[in-house]
């Protein structure tokens, strides 16, 4: 787990970033947020179209939860308008327990899956529910060989 | 040391709204109506609580005093409510995924001869085997989601925009649709309310009296001021509620239906109602209530957007001040800064060897191209 935050705290501060992709809303359904599945060709050589494709399901399913209009929603509302709403100064919304969740869920996919493939999830909520923005840094692969090939060289220059 | 006190992101967000309370309140810049609601709302009721409720309270129940203070502080709740919070804007797109929107928008379209007028940049979204046309927004750079419309008085782009409404001070959209029909539902009741008590006032006086108004001359020109706030309030209020019931039973919003969307012939149906009157209502009302995406009160950092700060800056100021080198510990190129500073040797020589051979990693200032670049690289890797 320390190798992994390593990699991942290392990704964000020390890799060049080649690309960045969008993956785009799903409107179908109408305006519930929900992420197209569609799996990118600038993915094709990093990551498993499987991996992906769990990811973004779980994603869907994280939202589609957050805005159920259910038993939950509805007690929630009687009970906020009849105290005027005052209850969400000092109460969390289901929605944002459930952007909680899903930050942590994102925070986990990039130091398992991601991060050891060179690639970095950031949270829709910080680009406006928009989109899912994945940053494609530069091959781990070429990186890793090429670092321990300057190891033995640094320590013969020293 | 000098502390400084940090920038919040409020203070850097484009658009035309202002904050207070260090972000935690956002509204539109003109605010003159809204004060003249907060007015004649506060001024009206005050009268009604001064004039008419003692005598109410001893004359009849002390019960109308009570339910038209509780009647207030809601209509004042949902007010504020309404006017203070975000409405649903969509943050502008970030230089990245402005371009990459345009590299979409030039592959769909084409070659365009020089000197002929580019298509409009419109997107086909199929919603409820319905055709949905989304425009591209020039100020915000995106396109824009079904519902929403760009606020040209605060320069934003509005979620499930309904309208911008003067007398609130801000726009009415998707996060305070709710609490803006529930202010005029609450205040045509209240309306209602002190119309109707004022009149059984006057009745009452003037049964139990014969004389009307003996007793001081103040109570009968506040109970008129009262009744004509109430008659020409009553009017719009009750009128604007009514309208917002029927927009909310359909599931359209006042852009909609001004703009005539989903009606006419020729045209597409609403492919957002559920064609349940009830259905429709509870999605308008009793939705769960979506959180802000602005995130005005993060944190701004002078060097990075980012909130997560003390690697960014560390890495920057590192950089700067001691040249990290990379060590035999570890196998990947070292994180900067916090774990070896005493370690940080200027090994030009060996800076050099290592540049050439890992691109990845801090690099110690030597003349080779990648230390240029890694500057810019933390910079954007941490957006």
């Amino acid at each position: 787990m320390a190798t992994e935050f390593h990699n991942l705290q290392e990704l964000r501060h020390s890799a060049s970033l080649a690309t960045k992709v969008f993956i785009q809303r799903d409107y179908r359904d109408s305006t519930i947020c929900k992420f197209q599945t569609k799996f990118p060709a600038e993915l094709d050589s990093r990551i498993e179209r499987s991996l992906f494709e769990e990811t973004l399901k779980t994603l869907n399913c994280y939202y589609a939860e957050a805005e159920k209009i259910g038993g939950q929603s509805y007690l929630e509302g009687c009970l906020a308008c009849a105290t005027a709403y005052i209850i969400f100064l000092c109460m969390e919304t289901r929605y944002e327990k459930i952007l909680k969740k899903i930050s942590m869920y994102i925070q986990e996919q990039n130091e398992k899956i991601y991060a050891p493939r060179g690639l970095l999830l950031t949270d829709p909520i910080e680009r406006g529910m928009r989109v899912i923005e994945i940053s494609i840094f530069e091959d781990s692969g070429s990186t890793s060989s090429s670092s321990s090939g300057s190891s033995p060289s640094s320590s013969t220059a020293q | 040391m000098i502390i400084r006190k940090p920038t919040r992101k409020w203070e850097k967000l484009p658009g035309k709204n202002t904050f207070c309370c260090d972000g935690r309140v956002m509204m539109a810049r003109q605010k003159g109506v809204f004060y003249l609601t907060l007015f004649l709302i506060v001024g009206t009721c005050s009268l009604f609580f001064a004039f008419e409720c003692p005598y109410l309270a001893v004359h009849l129940s002390p019960a109308i005093p009570v339910f038209a203070v509780l009647l207030f502080i809601f209509v004042m709740a949902m007010l504020l409510r309404t006017s203070f919070s975000d409405p649903g804007v969509l943050p502008r797109a970030l230089p990245e995924e402005a371009n990459f929107i345009e590299m979409e928008i030039e592959a769909a379209n084409g070659n365009v001869l020089a000197g002929q007028r580019p298509p409009p940049r419109i997107k086909n979204v199929q919603i409820n085997n319905q055709i949905v046309k989304l425009k591209y927004c020039y100020t915000c750079k995106i396109f824009r989601p079904p519902r929403a419309s760009h606020c040209s008085i605060c320069d934003n782009c509005v979620d499930r925009f309904d309208h911008h409404c003067p007398w609130v001070g801000n726009c009415v959209g998707k996060r305070n649709y709710r609490y803006f029909y529930l202010f005029t539902l609450s205040l045509s009741l209240l309306t209602i309310y002190i119309f109707a008590f004022n009149i059984v006032h006057v009745v009452l006086r003037e049964y139990r009296s014969k004389k009307m108004f003996h007793v001081d001359s103040l109570t009968p020109h506040c109970t008129v001021l009262e009744v004509l706030v109430c008659f020409f309030t009553i009017w719009s209020v009750v009128g604007l509620t009514g309208f917002h019931t029927y927009l909310i039973s359909l599931n359209q919003t006042t852009n909609e239906d001004i703009k005539g969307s989903w009606s006419g012939k020729n045209r597409v149906q609403n492919p957002y109602s559920h064609k349940n009157i009830i259905k429709n209502c509870c999605e308008v009302l009793c939705s769960p209530t979506f959180p802000s995406v602005l995130d005005r009160r993060g944190v701004m950092l002078e060097d990075s957007s980012s909130p997560t700060h003390s690697d960014a800056s560390a890495a920057s100021t590192h950089k700067s001040s001691n040249p990290v080198s990379q060590t035999t510990k570890s196998s990947a190129p070292l994180i900067p800064n916090e774990h070896t500073p005493d370690e940080a040797k200027p090994g030009i020589g060996a800076g050099t060897q290592k540049s050439t051979s890992s691109p990845k990693g801090e690099k110690p200032p030597s003349p080779t191209s990648p230390n240029a670049v890694a500057p810019a690289v933390i910079k954007e890797s941490t957006h």
